[in-house]
């Protein structure tokens, strides 16, 4: 009787250990290569980090779907290349945890977004996405004008950042929540921030409203630096976007 | 229910339920200062724990369960599960209908955040996949692995914690979307918090499979456990891989994951292909070898090619992910290597569905007078053109073409309408009156109205997805004579409105069968069969049914 | 670096194709090999027969 138990027992972890091995080396053979080398293709010294007013912003994309209509991803394809900019290099989205490539085109790709419309455009199109194109079947998003941005907390998202491998510096992480109030409060003292993230940050009232941060201005502040964390997909590497 | 738990299970899941409105008060607590929506699931937890202690508590003082108990398989969490993954087919198809009527009328958000498109699309797919389809392969599995092993489950503890447990990670992930809590990964949205719940049940899930199978008196392992454990042990794989990430806090749902860009791309598109080969596609194939030839009466068509399937999709799936990522910034090595076991694939998923075709040869006769078969035979047809179909869009030129559009959106819809679902409506229709002991559903004339209907509406799903997906795709790279963009990006929108609107009727109507399932399966479950004693009422019913 | 992720993809382009071979045939050669012909067959028809209990 105990000998059969065994037997029919070690049967079952024998099937158990052959799925394991089977299913896993597949996965491993295609993604360990991938994990082999720092960024798959290029590198992009200059790249820069999110700062934190548009890692919020990030997080409101996020956290409303944007993704599940938007990709961020433009393909080597031709017709791609001139709708949307040049194609999408693997180092443009090497600070992206997560990635937001997105899957499905139920509005357009938003990969090169940045500073392709004005502030006041998106803040009225996200308010009202038919005031501004009638055909848009995207939702409205007027509550973002008038809901403050919670920013007591960014220095516990930049410092889990880090931990996955974004260079966030310790005064960037201390100055977190200062820093985005102060990207969005053009009038106030913007020294820090710059000092930290770089002249060429964008500091906007970018709801159009200076006295208040609100998450519109997060996700506005978001949307206009897509496309532009790195110089690398405006090399000249990109006429070779392949056929069609 | 609760009476044929021992006293030491009682006691045993009253331990659980206290530590688990432990866990839901720590959750409350630490979001207390910080206005974070993980306190709202900290209620949660703790209402549900509340909830099943009070139904643990009103049976806790009961006779204990006698031991001919053992003589009988243990089906009240199936009996359960089956339930609950109606619940959620209804659930999980009303929002998906919903959203699909948000594409062609965009304004009935009611300028709510929690209804706009983005928040509800995840309640759609969890409630459809890991609610209805999640329940049922466990509902289902608990079921198979006990007849096949000639064997009782080895407690009555741990196949409740399994099924209450799994409940509570679908209820918590949808309602964080409600809020706004995701991690955006597709098919894997709840955060850190559920994730590791997920994991706690997933693994005592596997432990009470791999004790079961060892307490199997079939010395051999019939072909649907290779299924259902395959499900199972790689599910946990993905799931884990995929969810590695660092919470911003541990006062906050928010987490960051560990992976970014390219590697990301890549683990999540591993995660999302497999999650369809393993969860979507293996334990379905479970459910089909276990209920198809016991349905039809007849054995399998070949044991040989079951097993041949069975390795060539535990083997090809793993390589396919990269297909979800052409002429993106993945190296275009691994495009190709995708690509390439797509099409392979192909060969273990034909093998399957032949195999289940030509089972019910010397059947068709039954196929054509029983609905609950011919669920199963629609079930195999369509998993044969869905997998086609899916080699056919790996290919980097269709996909090309197919990617970022409805074509997508159609081809998953072919293979979870017309394979997942039918495969699973079959089951439990010829489930059902086993399990509660009648001679038929309640209403074979409702059986052959849902048919239909998922018929219809799988069709007219997929035939509008088709259109609009390719029109879209090939609007999007017209050229003009004059050596530009034909088209803006809102002609293209504009064009898919009238195949939106046709989506949302499909949909509509598969979920009305859904409904009228629903309706089915109580009444089956509420009345006795004629002949026996009926105990609710005391009268027997008179016989509405033809016999099979 | 890049020389340890050259062969790293050099191993995983051809072992693939070496592994994907085996694998065929031994899953070929155990399904097909005669002397599990009567348990296969036994399999498929005992799950059609009754089960209402469990074996003692």
């Amino acid at each position: 009787m105990f000998q059969t138990h065994y037997r029919l027992e070690r049967k079952s972890l024998r099937l158990v250990l052959a799925i394991i091995v089977v299913a896993s080396i597949g996965g491993l053979i295609e993604i360990a290569p991938l994990f082999t080398i720092d960024e798959t293709v290029e590198t992009d010294p200059q790249m820069r980090v999110y700062a934190p007013l548009e890692l919020a912003g990030r997080n409101i994309y996020i956290r409303e779907g944007c993704y599940a209509c938007h990709s961020q991803m433009i393909r080597t394809l031709q017709d791609e290349v001139e709708r949307y900019g040049p194609y999408s290099l693997a180092v443009e989205s090497k600070y992206d945890h997560p990635m937001l490539w997105g899957s499905k085109r139920t509005g357009p790709d938003l990969a090169r977004i940045g500073d392709k419309y004005s502030d006041q455009w998106h803040v009225m199109h996200l308010a009202n996405p038919r005031g501004v194109v009638p055909q848009s079947i995207m939702p409205r998003y007027p509550w973002l004008t008038t809901t403050q941005l919670s920013v007591e907390h960014l220095g516990d998202d930049l410092r889990a950042m880090r931990t996955v491998g974004v260079p966030y510096t310790d005064a960037m992480i201390a100055n977190a929540s200062a820093d985005a109030v102060a990207q969005a409060s053009p009038d106030g003292d913007t020294a820090g921030l710059l000092k930290r993230y770089g002249e060429a940050t964008q500091v906007r009232a970018f709801d159009g409203q200076q006295q208040t941060v609100t998450e519109m201005d997060a996700l506005v502040a978001y949307l206009q630096i897509l496309g532009k964390l790195s110089d690398a997909a405006k090399a000249p590497q990109n006429a070779k976007a392949s056929g069609r | 229910m609760v009476s044929a738990l021992t006293a030491s299970e009682r006691t045993g899941a009253l331990a659980i339920l206290f530590a688990l409105l432990g866990a839901g008060v720590v959750m409350a607590a630490s979001t207390a200062t910080r206005s974070d929506p993980m306190g709202f699931h900290g209620y949660l937890v703790m209402l549900y724990a509340l909830g099943v202690m009070v139904a643990l508590l009103r049976g806790y003082f009961d006779a204990e369960p006698p031991s001919s108990r053992l003589e009988h398989y243990y089906d009240d969490p199936t009996k359960a599960g089956i339930i609950l993954a109606m619940g959620w087919a209804v659930v999980g198809m009303f929002v998906g209908d919903w959203v699909a009527w948000l594409l062609a009328y965009p304004d009935l958000t009611f300028n709510s955040a929690w209804a706009s498109f983005g928040r509800l699309r995840p309640v759609h797919t969890t409630g459809v996949i890991f609610g209805f389809g999640g329940n049922a392969l466990i509902a289902t599995s608990f079921h198979v692995m006990q007849r096949t092993s000639r064997a009782r489950l080895p407690d009555q503890l741990s196949p409740w914690f399994v099924l209450l447990g799994y409940n509570l990670f679908c209820l918590i992930a949808v309602s964080g979307y409600l809020l706004g809590i995701t991690q955006s990964k597709e098919y894997a949205e709840p955060e850190w918090y559920a994730d590791v719940w997920l994991v706690v049940v997933w693994v005592t899930y596997l432990v009470l499979y791999l004790r079961t199978l060892a307490r199997r008196k079939e010395p051999h392992i019939y072909v649907a456990n290779w299924y259902y454990l395959a499900f199972i042990l790689v599910v946990a794989i993905l799931h884990i891989v995929n969810n590695l990430a660092v919470p911003a806090s541990f006062a906050g749902a928010k987490s960051y994951s560990l992976f970014s860009g390219v590697q990301d791309a890549m683990t999540q598109w591993w995660y999302g292909h497999n999650a369809v080969a393993f969860f979507l596609t293996a334990g379905f194939l479970g459910m089909l070898y276990y209920f198809l030839p016991k349905r039809a009466e007849r054995p399998i068509y070949s044991y040989r090619m079951s097993i041949v399937g069975f390795w060539g999709i535990t083997f090809f799936y793993m390589w396919a992910g990269s297909h979800h990522l052409h002429y993106t910034a993945l190296p275009q090595w691994v495009q190709t290597l995708g690509m390439t076991f797509s099409l392979m694939l192909l060969i273990p998923s034909w093998i399957a569905a032949a195999n289940a075709l030509l089972t019910l040869n010397g059947a068709w006769d039954r196929v054509r007078s029983d609905a609950t078969l011919r669920f199963m035979m629609m079930a195999a047809v369509f998993y044969g053109l869905s997998t086609f179909e899916g080699s056919f869009m790996a290919i980097r030129s269709v996909n090309s073409l197919s990617h970022y559009t409805d074509w997508t959106i159609g081809h998953v819809h072919a293979g979870a309408l017309g394979w997942v679902a039918l495969i699973t409506f079959g089951s439990i229709y010829a489930l059902v009156p086993w399990l509660w002991k009648r001679d038929a559903m309640h209403s074979p004339a409702l059986v052959e109205w849902h048919f239909w209907l998922a018929m219809a509406g799988t069709l007219i799903y997929v035939f509008s997805m088709w259109n609009s997906g390719i029109i879209q795709g090939l609007m999007w790279r017209t050229y003009n004579d004059g050596g530009t963009l034909s088209y803006s990006f809102l002609d293209t929108v504009e064009a898919m409105h009238p195949y939106y609107i046709a989506r949302a009727i499909g949909g509509l109507l598969f979920l009305i069968g859904a409904v009228i399932a629903c309706w089915n399966i109580w009444k089956t479950i509420v009345t006795p069969s004629p002949g026996a004693v009926s105990v609710a009422d005391g009268q027997p019913l008179p016989s509405l049914l033809p016999a099979e | 670096m890049d020389v340890s992720h050259h062969l790293v993809v050099v191993f995983a382009k051809s072992f693939g194709l070496f592994y994907l071979l085996v694998m065929a045939l031994a899953v070929l050669a155990y399904a097909f090999w005669p002397a599990n012909r009567d348990r296969f067959d036994q399999a498929a028809r005992d799950v059609v027969e009754d089960e209402d209990e469990p074996w003692a």
